[in-house]
């Protein structure tokens, strides 16, 4: 079963999530914060990040250009939380190469569909 | 009346939408079935008077058959088919507004109605970006929102939830609820609430109040470096309200016990379009934040009549004094055009006799009825 890393700094919302994608069958990950956030996903080597756009220490978008930079993880599925949904986020959460992209408030099935679609059993 | 091409066009659709035969028509207006024809299909060019008896028995108006869309009509309708999100046929733009003069209105209405409401998108959305503190309360709520939701869902959806975890999962419904109801209530205060209430500039006049607020709103002794952290606009906005205090003219003479250290007295003053210019905020006399004010306050009576006003206010809990005058300058001579502006002084008042009831500003204000609203309130009181 593939495995999730949550960057969100937000707990309930986490535990959330947590619980939603565990149900599912997938080992869940949670990160709380910006900061060393690039060195987790490094050392935790998902299958899919989950990453809150607006996050303390470091942003999800500069988190996303990080990982993109990284060979290693340029093509790594990331799914972008935030709370902002206007077009600009949109575009430069695209423009640091997101693969999908998500306001919220979201539905539970919602994020399982996007996790479920990033990573094909 | 300019009588264009297309009269007959729109003679015949309006008869054709009345049910009217074409010989019916001719019969009710004097002329002949095959002048009408002609006349519908554009080959003759209608007499006035005809036109007059044809709107008549068509139930319409004579300018409106004779001239059809008007050309701002027409000018906003090639801009809605140069908008892109359709091919139109252009080239039959003016038969189209010729025929169907109400379906080309409200196309044309629609499009400048859509031209406003992205305006008024871009608007907002150029002040979520700049606005700190709004992005921030609007991300708290918004974040408290996807809890409340995925947590309630877990909750109504899960059969087999354990008790551990349904426990888990209601006490952080009940913090999430708690936190959005506090952010709910922050973001309210934000949008309509008093300029006090909030400690991050969001403007520049908002940078220069909470600058002169640091310095018990005196300005002696202030120096260029105290305003080094301020944007280069409410750098520009401050020293010219240093020099309007320092010289001390005018307003700023009548009212300086309320810049004065220690002084509890409120200060406002608004331009001719009584937008606030300047806010010292007292205790019990909220000030608005953004949006005019309440239009009962004094400094109105006395910016409309230009004399000087004196009255006993009630705020919701407290009663004030206020003393207000308003002064004209004409900078560019008395030929120029008059600057206007008026001072209000606020004093708390411990009178018990009759006083006006006022408020903040009408979103915020639970007085109801009241005479001057301008929109509902937000709360009841």
């Amino acid at each position: 079963m593939g495995h999730v890393l949550l960057i969100e700094d937000e707990p309930n919302i986490a535990e959330a999530i947590r619980f939603i994608l565990s149900r599912d069958g997938w080992q869940v990950t949670i990160y709380p914060e910006g900061a060393g956030a690039v060195e987790a996903v490094r050392c935790v080597a998902p299958d899919v990040v989950i990453l809150d756009a607006m996050l303390p220490g470091q942003s999800g978008f500069d988190i996303l250009t990080r990982l993109r930079a990284d060979p290693d993880m340029a093509d790594l599925p990331v799914l972008m939380l935030t709370a902002r949904g206007q077009s600009r986020d949109r575009e430069a959460a695209e423009k640091a190469g997101v693969s999908r992209f998500m306001t919220k408030p979201f539905s539970n099935a919602e994020i399982l569909e996007q996790v479920r679609l990033l990573v094909p059993r | 009346m300019a009588i264009t091409a297309l009269t007959g066009t729109r003679v015949r659709e309006r008869r054709l939408a009345m049910g009217l035969r074409q010989s019916d028509l001719a019969r009710a207006v004097g002329i002949s079935g095959s002048y009408l024809n002609l006349i519908e299909h554009n080959r003759r060019r209608v007499a006035t008077d005809v036109l007059a008896r044809l709107a008549e028995v068509l139930d319409t108006d004579a300018r409106a058959l004779g001239e059809g869309a008007g050309g701002r009509v027409l000018d906003d309708l090639r801009a809605a088919a140069a908008s892109g999100m359709a091919a139109p046929e252009i080239d039959r733009l003016e038969d189209f507004a010729g025929r169907f003069p109400g379906w080309a209105g409200l196309i044309a209405a629609q499009h400048v109605r859509l031209g406003a409401l992205d305006r008024a998108v871009t608007a907002l959305n150029d002040r979520m970006t700049h606005d700190p503190h709004l992005s921030h309360s609007l991300h708290e709520v918004l974040s408290a929102v996807a809890s409340v939701r995925a947590t309630a869902a877990i909750l109504a959806e899960t059969d087999d939830l354990t008790p551990e975890w349904q426990g888990r999962f209601m006490a952080n419904l009940h913090g999430d609820s708690e936190r959005l109801a506090d952010g709910a209530k922050a973001l309210a205060a934000h949008l309509d609430g008093p300029a006090a209430a909030d400690p991050v500039a969001a403007s520049p006049q908002e940078e220069m109040e909470a600058w002169l607020a640091a310095r018990g709103w005196h300005v002696e002794g202030a120096t260029e470096a105290e305003l080094a952290g301020l944007s280069e606009a409410g750098r520009d906005l401050s020293r010219r309200w240093l020099g309007r205090l320092r010289a001390g003219e005018g307003l700023i003479a009548a009212f300086r016990d309320a810049l004065q250290p220690g002084s509890a007295a409120g200060l406002v003053i608004c331009d001719a379009s009584g937008t606030l210019t300047f806010r010292k905020p007292t205790e019990g006399f909220d000030l608005p934040r953004f949006g005019a004010a309440c239009p009962l306050w004094p400094l109105y009576a006395a910016l409309a009549h230009g004399r000087p006003v004196e009255a006993e206010v009630a705020m919701p809990e407290r009663r004030f004094r206020i003393r207000a005058f308003a002064e004209s300058r004409w900078p560019e001579g008395l030929a120029g055009p008059e600057v206007r502006e008026a001072a209000m002084l606020i004093e708390p008042s411990a009178a018990t006799g009759a006083a006006l009831a006022v408020g903040t500003t009408c979103r915020i204000c639970p007085r109801d009825p009241c005479i001057a609203r301008r929109e509902p309130s937000i709360l009841r009181e």
